[in-house]
């Protein structure tokens, strides 16, 4: 990073697209900027008072002009808009093979745990030109992850999960920031992501740690708490079967059908009365307070991939 | 130098020197007199927070006041500049003064509500800067929640009180503007050749009227639960954040429009007086003021396109905000049109327009950036975003309020200004204006979040920069104080018209007299009907 | 006391009792706009919750007294009939009719106030109020909680409504004693009228929202 910058470092897949689209708008700005400067100065110097020149107007109005200066900025708007919703999608749909790495905001830090269990502080590791999802939650107030050089951002919020995601495209450190003001320390809710080759990836997830996956210590966290006693397979079991549960449409209550995602899993352990199964009772005690949000994002992995992992992949949405 | 003693006559100021005469007047001009004096106030209180801002961020790591103080700045100096310097500043002062005199009035409909909705006002006023005496508030002027709701230590309950109340006077204001310009119009004065400053404030009230009170039931909820520890947007106990964020920026993002629109109506006065034409398309910005105000119901979602709304209601906020960026982009033009072939007189009203236009375009064009969703996304929530909105609302209302303040100076007065220092000051506020909010851009594009008392020091030169451009700027709001509150006792007297505009208010006495005109006048045509100049002949 | 002894003078910045009792009736419709948007933000945030947790809706809606809330919504139905009745009287230049019909509105208002008096005092012994001292066993104890912030704001606010309008139509009923209307001038009594059917219409809507809808228990 050079002492002072003019334009931002492009470290992602998604980052020249972007500009682009951003320096298109500028395009158009100086254009209508200029238009405007110029025009004003034109005439205020050619029609000043007391300038001699011909004022002769035909006409006060003129409908032809109105829809010439309504209809071209309404087109380019419109061009603008089709384009930028087109990245905007984009940006918002990662591919399958994406490696997800999971946040946790809270004040005033970031903490990540890697599917294969490295868990950081405000860092962030990731390997060149691998999809990489963030799932992402916060355990108390709205926070926002922002990696400038990728050029994203999404709030990240309590209760729910969101995602963002990038390709990384150049290897180095970069900026990471909280862009949602969320008190005292809010600037000091920043880090560095650290964007390395595969094969040093690899390297420092052996090294870095537990061989514990996030999977694992979620299923040792089920059986801790006893989640097996009512969740069985039995036929009379007292709560709905787990196993397979993950990505499957749930009928509730209430006549609603919901998908089994992430933000219902996790819902259903903090909130168990929110979105009752049809045909159970409403008898699930909240963990909300026996467990943090770090334990709460392991059992929601091991419940992802509780079958056996089978289609376990798809499901993830 | 010729000083006459005294303007001579009765009117509305030397009809009575006690304090109940001010205190308890229904005169709608001797209100908009106080209300002058209330925000002006407010806007030094608001402006000294920003400056310590600016100190502060002359260097990466903070060294002026400490990171509480910081989060407690930033938070007063947004709530005292909308709530009590932006919203208020030209439907209040100038509203109130003006929209009677250009619709025939002898006042407003409602006189003592309108007395009434400037005490309710101070009220508010007073227990929002109890609020922040009393150990401040530091949750930034949007009160997200839950932060605002469960974990800020500031005072946040008075703090919404005191604006749940404020926002009762900004709605009576409004009811009030439209009732008069419906009801209270003088014989002949048909809509369509209402002056377009009425059309702009119209619109605006409407906003007043149907926006507010969101944004009042909204900060009593979050009071509400502040207080009983309830959970509406408290997702801990079931609540939901992003209601709060749909409730409040249906309120607030209105209410860009109330202070952006009055200022437009300033303009297009401004620059039809000073080029002696009808504003070009008069009926296509006076409609494009309302259609402003009717999109500008329907974007709120805008400001939330990172906060995890839905993408589909994101793909609607975005081409919904693409619209409302049409009918700005009309007045604009029209604005340009007019100078066109007109007589143009360069006065310190007509700089603070041009100044209006070029900076309200710079602030229009870089909303378009935040409107693409897929700009946004990197934008948002950055210097980018500061810089934008003060685009509009500083280079945007404040110039407004400038020209406008300019402009009607001598009817309000009966004085005039040294026209030479009024020009130097439009000079040195737009120099310093750019240079304070220019480089915002840049930190923004680069990816510098608002809101950070701490940054990276590849940051610091913009910074300097923009520290350096305040301190101008700073500079420029002052010498107009100076030389206005010089002109009150030593300026030229200025006769009824000096400007040889053609709106109602003009052809009265300067200033007014009580009753605003002799005798009810009879409008015969369109607001901007100029004679022609003897001395000008066309080749 | 339809006599014209004391006729209301024009205020100044009106051409003539017509512009006046023009501008009377426009002020009152905006100000009912502003309060509908300003219930609105409550009903929102109710609708939004009642999706969100529709089983602990249900639940709180079952600890409501159905009956007490019939009664009121009958009340405050029959307080606008004597309301419209009032102002009829008041067209037609029948002072004593008239006063009589405001009279009874403003007692109906008041019985509306008792009765949910009694009700709130039902809930606060049974521990329903939200804040440190509502008790709920279950597992959805703080949206239950959520439910009844919202009964208590929504008809709250609408019974601070009541009690202004009560006090408006206390200064009407002074005015109508002194022979203040007359079939040319009587604005005063249809736009208080204006302001109490809309009170009632909130009530309309809040009465089904908050005591009768609670599916499948």
């Amino acid at each position: 990073m050079s002492s002072f910058p003019l334009l931002p470092d492009q470290a992602s897949a998604n980052a020249g697209s972007i500009d682009a689209l951003f320096f298109a708008l500028v395009g158009v700005s100086l254009f209508f900027i200029i238009l405007i400067t110029v025009l004003l100065f034109v005439f205020a110097v050619r029609y000043r008072r007391g300038n001699r020149v011909d004022r002769e107007i035909r006409r006060k109005d003129n409908l032809k002009l109105e829809l010439t200066w309504i209809i071209i900025p309404t087109l380019i708007s419109l061009g603008i808009f089709v384009w930028s919703s087109y990245l905007y999608f984009q940006g918002k749909t990662p591919p399958a093979d994406a490696m997800e790495i999971y946040v946790t905001g809270k004040q005033w830090m970031w903490k990540i745990q890697h599917q294969r269990g490295n868990r950081e502080i405000n860092e962030l590791h990731v390997p060149l030109g691998q999809p990489v999802k963030l799932v992402m939650t916060s355990q108390d107030v709205i926070h926002s992850f922002f990696i400038p050089a990728f050029r994203i951002k999404q709030d990240v919020l309590p209760g729910r999960y969101t995602t963002e995601w990038f390709t990384a495209t150049r290897v180095g450190e970069y900026h990471l920031f909280c862009a949602e003001y969320c008190g005292t320390s809010h600037s000091g809710m920043i880090g560095r992501v650290v964007v390395m080759e595969p094969m040093d990836f690899e390297r420092w997830l052996a090294t870095s740690g537990n061989n514990e996956t996030m999977a694992s210590s979620g299923e040792q966290l089920f059986r801790t708490y006893g989640c097996a006693a009512c969740h069985q397979e039995a036929s009379s079991s007292r709560g709905p079967v787990l196993a397979g549960l993950a990505g499957s449409a749930v009928k509730l209550q209430d006549g609603r059908t919901v998908i089994a995602d992430r933000g219902y899993l996790q819902e259903s352990i903090n909130d168990p009365g929110a979105k009752i199964v049809a045909g159970y009772s409403p008898i699930m005690p909240t963990y909300r307070t026996t467990l943090n949000q770090e334990q709460l994002n392991q059992i929601v992995e091991y419940l992802l991939t509780m079958d056996g992992g089978v289609a376990a992949t798809a499901r993830r949405n | 130098m010729s000083h006459e003693t005294a303007v001579e006559g009765t009117n509305y100021l030397n009809n009575g020197y006690s304090l109940r005469s001010w205190f308890l007047t229904t005169d709608h001009k001797r209100i908009a007199i106080l209300y002058l004096f209330t925000i002006v106030l407010f806007f030094f209180v608001g402006g000294s927070f920003a400056v310590l801002m600016r100190l502060e961020l002359m260097s990466p790591q903070g060294t002026l006041v400490q990171a509480e103080t910081y989060n407690k700045l930033f938070t007063m100096h947004g709530i005292v500049m909308i709530f009590f310097f932006l919203i208020p500043s030209i439907p209040a002062v100038l509203g109130n003064f003006l929209i009677p005199m250009m619709v025939g009035a002898r006042d407003l409909a409602f006189p003592r509500l309108n007395l009434l909705s400037w005490y309710v006002f101070v009220a508010g006023a007073s227990v929002t800067l109890f609020a922040l005496v009393t150990g401040g508030l530091d949750t930034g002027w949007t009160f997200y929640t839950p932060f605002s709701t469960s974990y800020s230590n500031t005072r946040v309950v008075p703090a919404m009180v005191g604006i749940f109340i404020t926002g009762f006077s900004s709605i009576l204001t409004g009811l009030n503007f439209i009732v008069t310009v419906h009801k209270m119009r003088a014989p002949g004065l048909t809509w369509f050749r209402l002056p377009l400053f009425v059309w702009s404030l119209y619109a605006t009230s409407l906003v007043m009227v149907l926006a507010t009170p969101v944004l009042a039931i909204t900060v009593a909820m979050v009071a509400f639960e502040r207080a009983t520890g309830i959970g509406i947007f408290n997702p801990a106990i079931g609540g939901d954040p992003l209601l709060f964020q749909h409730l409040f920026w249906f309120y607030s993002h209105p209410a860009v429009y109330i202070m952006i629109l009055p200022a437009m109506g300033v303009v297009s006065e401004v620059i039809a007086t000073f080029s002696r034409k009808e504003v070009f398309g008069y009926r296509f910005v006076a409609a494009a003021s309302l259609a402003i105000a009717v999109y500008g119901f329907l974007v709120w979602g805008h400001h939330m396109f990172v906060s995890g709304q839905s993408v589909y209601a994101g793909l609607v906020f975005s081409i919904l905000s693409y619209l409302v960026a049409i009918p700005s982009a009309v007045k604009v033009f029209n604005w340009t049109a007019t100078l066109y072939k007109g007589q143009i007189w360069f006065q310190t009203p007509l700089l603070y327009a041009f100044g209006f236009i070029g900076l309200f375009t710079i602030g229009g064009l870089t909303g378009l950036f935040l409107a693409a969703m897929a700009v946004d996304v990197h934008l948002t929530d950055t210097y980018f975003i500061v810089a934008h909105f003060h685009y509009i609302m500083v280079g945007g209302a404040v110039m407004g309020f400038m020209a406008g303040i300019h402009y009607w100076w001598p009817k309000i007065t009966g004085r005039l200004y040294p026209e030479g220092w009024a020009k130097f000051s439009a000079l040195v506020l737009f120099v310093g204006f750019n240079l304070t909010f220019f480089p915002q851009f840049l930190l923004g594009y680069l990816g510098m979040p608002r809101r950070y008392y701490h940054y990276p020091p590849e940051f610091q030169v913009l910074n300097v920069l923009s520290t350096a451009g305040a301190s101008i700027l700073g500079v420029g709001y002052l010498i107009p104080l100076i030389y206005l509150l010089w002109s009150l006792k030593r300026g030229k007297v200025a006769g009824a018209n000096p400007w040889g505009a053609t709106t109602l208010e003009w052809q009265t006495a300067s200033p007014p007299i009580t009753q605003n005109f002799p005798t009810t006048p009879v409008v015969t045509s369109g607001s901007y009907e100029f004679p022609a100049l003897e001395e000008v002949h066309s080749e | 006391m339809s006599d014209h002894a004391h006729p209301t003078p024009v205020a100044h910045q009106f051409d003539d009792r017509e512009q006046q009792t023009e501008v009377g009736r426009l002020g009152m419709w905006l100000f009912l706009a502003t309060e509908i948007l300003f219930f609105g933000g409550l009903f929102t945030a109710y609708l939004v919750m009642r999706w969100k947790w529709p089983e602990a809706f249900a639940v709180a809606n079952s600890k409501m007294d159905v009956t007490l809330g019939a009664i009121n919504t009958a009340v405050l139905l029959t307080s606008s009939l004597t309301m419209a009745l009032g102002v009829r009287a008041a067209q037609l230049g029948r002072g004593k009719g008239s006063f009589a019909l405001i009279i009874a509105t403003m007692v109906f208002g008041l019985a509306f106030l008792g009765i949910k008096a009694v009700e709130y005092a039902r809930k606060f012994q049974e521990g329903l109020f939200p804040g440190p001292g509502f008790v709920f066993e279950g597992a959805t104890g703080r949206q239950v909680e959520t439910f009844f912030s919202l009964y208590f704001m929504m008809t709250g606010l609408h019974a601070l409504h009541m009690v202004v309008g009560i006090g408006i139509l206390t200064v009407i009923a002074a005015m109508i004693r002194r022979g203040r209307f007359s079939p040319d001038y009587y604005a005063p009594v249809e736009i208080s009228g204006l302001y109490w059917h809309f009170v009632d219409i909130i009530w309309i809507f809040l009465f089904p929202l908050l005591y009768l809808i609670h599916p499948h228990l």
